[in-house]
Parts: structure tokens; C-alpha cells; sequence
């Protein structure tokens, strides 16, 4: 492991991302617009939307980062980079840790423009403040950073793992608890969302909303986040092979 | 140290069904520009990246300076092109170099003047800051190059590495290749064009995953009778004589 060579892997993607304004562009400012899009759905039920808005703000950056990174780390595994990658003296863990950095900075300054418009400007209030917001979606976007570093191993193109979202991440989302409660799901689906990652995110950002201290709750779902994107990284690395077979 | 590469009854089975080596056995002096000529499909892609290590060899052993390959601790040591260009076409010409660098273990002061001095080797100056994506084919594979010139590595292989470049700096590369081989480089040069074949110290010749042939180009028109490389690769191929 070197230090050196995963800082230089992090500033590399983020140069990659810096030349490509475009995708710069549609990850800083589409989910700013689709939560003003969402007041203005949500306009004769501000209340509603004072609820909802922050959940969305943990659903974000781990769906937008999921999408960014299974392409990327696709890229790479398919345009000859990795091969040459890993016949060099470089660890796995290098590359990985180098993604993860770079792509939960990314959704970090994803989540300071997001909560700075949603908190600012869309008069959205959360007891707990900016600053666990901003830990919470952070949290969110390396638990998506690294389930999407883990998934692209299994598509082959960037087809496959855009469709990938529909399986991995859309039954997080329907059964997160944005749309129902989660206990009055079936009960099938409410044990199912327990196994979720995404659920605890969830459960953080509304710990942070509607709590002014730093609850306990908070801890253990951040803890969750936290632990399970690293289960993730741990398996992304297993899939990336030093030798094939 | 007696070889740069031994190779020793090697078969790959590719995904546990096709067999893409058959028993080959091989042994590579150092300081020598050696040409992997053969029909496309013959395996010697698949040979390569049992060389450098990233193919599993099914049977047989591979070493690489006395090490087997795969080691770590060759990994400083060898560098390897592959076939498609292998470098980030969202980045700069000068970005990609400094970054794989790094990835060599290049020390932090020396890389900014390695960087510079590889970018006149393969004649890329002008472009250090152009992105990938807009360069033409040729100077894409000469980026690809440039990685692989990279701490000077003591075993270079190439797939393909002249592939798409005009005469003029096909010639120039040429020389560069066998300036490195005289400072003691090994050289392991992959190729379907016969008249690079030509100036190869030793070839192999494989076909069909099996090694037909290996000597110097020379050797190898004398023993079929023939007088161009082309020739006796057409030859040992057809298993005819001409």
C-alpha cells in the first residue's frame, strides 16, 4: 500500500471528471434541480415537502455515485488500463481506495451545493444542522461509490451497468421509507428493507432532521453506511483480479 | 543470470475451454529484440500476458529473470503495451505519463523530467497537453508507448506496438528498440507485418497456440529454404515446401 500512489489514483479520476464538464455539470446541478422541481410538486403541501426533502438528500449521492463509479471502474476494466495497472507495483487496494476518495469527495461537494440550495433557498429546516447533513450524504455517497465499484464486475458493458441501478438500487429506494413507513409494509418487505444499506442512510437523514442532538440511532446508522461500504470495498477488490484465468 | 525469459511446456486454457497455448517451451536471451509473429488468433496476445503475468498459465512455469512471472517483485522491472490503447482518453497526454509514473514508483522529483524526456522520445512534445481523444490514431499508440518506456524497464513487451504508424516513425521507433536492446533491454515485440520481422534478433512463430518455429530470421530462411521471413513463415505455416 502507498499512500502516494492512492492520492495520485484519486487526483487522476478527479482530473477525468474535470475535463468532462459535462458530467462535472449534470452530477453538481441535476439533483439541485430535481429537488426545486420537487417543492414545486410538493406546493400545497409544504409540510410534506419539509419531510421528504431531506430523505431525498441521503438518496442522491449514493444513487448518482453508484451510476458515476459502476461506469468508470467499467472503463477501466474494459480499455486495457487495469491490465496495465496491474502488471505495474501497484496494490489493489491503491486503485480502490484511490476510487473511493475521489468519488465520496465528489459527493460531498454534490451534498454541499444540494443542501445548500435545498437548506438556503427551498426553506427546507433540520434540527440537527448543515454540517450532519452533510456527514449523512456523505456517508451515502461512499456507500454508493463502493457497491458501484463492486457491481461493475458483474457487466460487461456500460449498457449492463447503467440497467443495473433497476436491480441494486431501485427496491433500496421503493422500500427505503420514503414512500411508506417502513412498518407498515409488508412484512416480508420491511425485513427486507432491515438488510438494506440504503435504508439506514434513510434513517440517518431523518435522525438528523427531526433530531437536534446527536442520537444514538444516528450512530449505529452511520455506522451501518459506513460498515457496509466498506463490506463493499472489501468485495469490489476481490473482484478485481491480479491474474485472469 | 542465463535468461531473460524461460518458458517451460506452457498451456493456457482460456476460461477452462479453449486452449490457447499448447505446450510451448521457450528460452529468450536478455539484451534481445524478439518478434512474436503469427496469424491473428495464433495466441500471441495470450503468450504476453503470461509473460507479464496476467494470464494464469494452466500447465508449465514461466520465469522472468529467475523469478516466476506473476512476482512482485518483477512488476518494476517489466512493462507491458497492450494491444488496444491502454491509456485514459479523458486526460492528457502529459496527465497520463505522470500518472502511471507515479503508479511505477517513479520518485516524486524525477518524475516531471522523465515525463519530459519520454514525451521527446516518442515525439509527442507538441502535445503534452492535448487530450487523448483528440489525437489522431497513431499518436494514441505512441502515448501507449510512452507508459511503457517508464523507469526504463529491463523486459519490455509490446503488443503490436508499431501498429498504425507512419514509415517514417515505424523507422525511428525501430531504432529506438534497438538502442534499448543494446543497453540490455529485452524486447519482446509482437507483429504481423513481415518486414518488421525482419529485424528482429530471434522470432517466434506461432500458430494455432503451438510455437512452429524459433531462431534468428535467418536460421529461420535456411531451414525452409527460402529467402525472405515471409517466405519460410509461409512455409512453416502451410507445412508446405515452396
Amino acid at each position: 500500500m502507498s499512500l502516494r500512489k492512492t492520492l495520485a489514483t484519486t487526483k487522476r479520476v478527479l482530473g477525468q471528471l474535470h475535463h468532462d464538464r459535462r458530467t462535472l455539470g449534470l452530477v453538481l446541478l441535476v439533483p439541485v434541480l430535481l429537488i426545486t422541481l420537487l417543492k414545486y410538486v410538493f406546493d400545497g403541501e409544504p409540510r410534506m415537502f419539509n419531510a421528504i426533502a431531506p430523505i431525498i438528500l441521503g438518496i442522491f449521492p449514493l444513487l448518482m455515485m453508484f451510476l458515476v463509479t459502476s461506469i468508470a471502474t467499467l472503463r477501466e476494466r474494459t480499455s486495457g488500463t487495469l491490465d496495465r495497472l496491474m502488471t505495474m507495483p501497484m496494490s489493489k487496494t491503491d486503485l480502490i481506495f484511490g476510487y473511493a476518495l475521489a468519488f465520496s469527495l465528489l459527493g460531498l461537494v454534490q451534498a454541499c451545493i444540494t443542501s445548500f440550495v435545498t437548506l438556503g433557498l427551498l426553506d427546507v429546516t433540520v434540527m440537527g444542522g448543515t454540517l450532519l447533513v452533510l456527514l449523512t450524504a456523505t456517508a451515502a455517497a461512499f456507500l454508493g461509490t463502493t457497491l458501484g465499484l463492486f457491481v461493475s464486475a458483474f457487466a460487461r458493458n456500460e449498457f449492463q451497468a447503467v440497467q443495473l441501478v433497476m436491480p441494486i438500487i431501485m427496491p433500496q429506494v421503493l422500500l427505503c421509507g420514503l414512500f411508506v413507513a417502513r412498518d407498515r409494509m409488508a412484512r416480508p418487505l420491511e425485513l427486507l428493507s432491515d438488510v438494506f444499506p440504503l435504508t439506514y442512510s434513510v434513517d440517518a437523514m431523518k435522525q438528523v432532521a427531526s433530531q437536534t442532538a446527536w442520537t444514538g440511532t444516528l450512530t449505529k446508522d452511520l455506522l451501518i453506511v459506513f460498515g457496509c461500504g466498506v463490506v463493499a470495498l472489501f468485495l469490489g477488490s476481490v473482484t478485481i483480479r491480479r491474474q485472469e484465468s | 543470470m542465463n535468461s531473460a525469459v524461460r518458458i517451460e511446456g506452457v498451456t493456457v486454457v482460456l476460461g477452462g475451454a479453449f486452449t490457447a497455448l499448447k505446450d510451448i517451451s521457450v528460452e529468450i536471451s536478455p539484451g534481445k529484440v524478439v518478434g512474436f509473429i503469427g496469424p491473428s488468433g495464433a495466441g500471441k496476445t495470450t503468450l504476453m500476458r503470461a509473460i507479464v503475468g496476467r494470464q494464469r498459465i494452466t500447465e508449465g512455469a514461466i520465469s522472468i529473470f529467475d523469478l516466476p512471472a506473476g512476482s512482485p517483485q518483477l512488476r518494476p522491472q517489466l512493462s507491458y503495451m497492450t494491444q488496444e490503447v491502454s491509456v485514459y482518453s479523458d486526460l492528457t497526454v502529459r496527465e497520463n505519463i505522470a500518472y502511471f509514473a507515479t503508479v511505477f514508483g517513479v520518485p516524486k522529483r524525477q518524475v516531471k523530467s522523465q515525463v519530459a524526456s519520454i514525451l521527446q522520445t516518442v515525439h509527442l512534445t507538441d502535445h503534452a497537453e492535448s487530450m487523448v481523444q483528440e489525437l489522431s490514431g497513431g499518436q494514441k499508440q505512441r502515448v501507449s508507448l510512452a507508459i511503457a518506456l517508464i523507469g526504463s524497464p529491463k523486459l519490455m513487451v509490446l503488443d503490436e506496438p508499431t501498429v498504425g504508424l507512419d514509415p517514417v516513425l515505424r523507422e525511428e521507433l525501430w531504432m529506438l528498440f534497438r538502442t534499448l536492446a543494446k543497453q540490455g533491454t529485452t524486447l519482446l515485440i509482437s507483429s504481423h507485418v513481415m518486414d518488421e520481422a525482419e529485424r528482429c534478433d530471434e522470432l517466434l512463430l506461432i500458430r494455432d497456440g503451438a510455437l512452429l518455429a524459433h531462431g534468428s530470421p535467418v536460421d529461420l530462411q535456411k531451414q525452409t529454404k527460402t529467402t525472405t521471413v515471409e517466405q519460410a513463415f509461409l512455409t512453416l505455416v502451410g507445412g508446405r515446401k515452396s
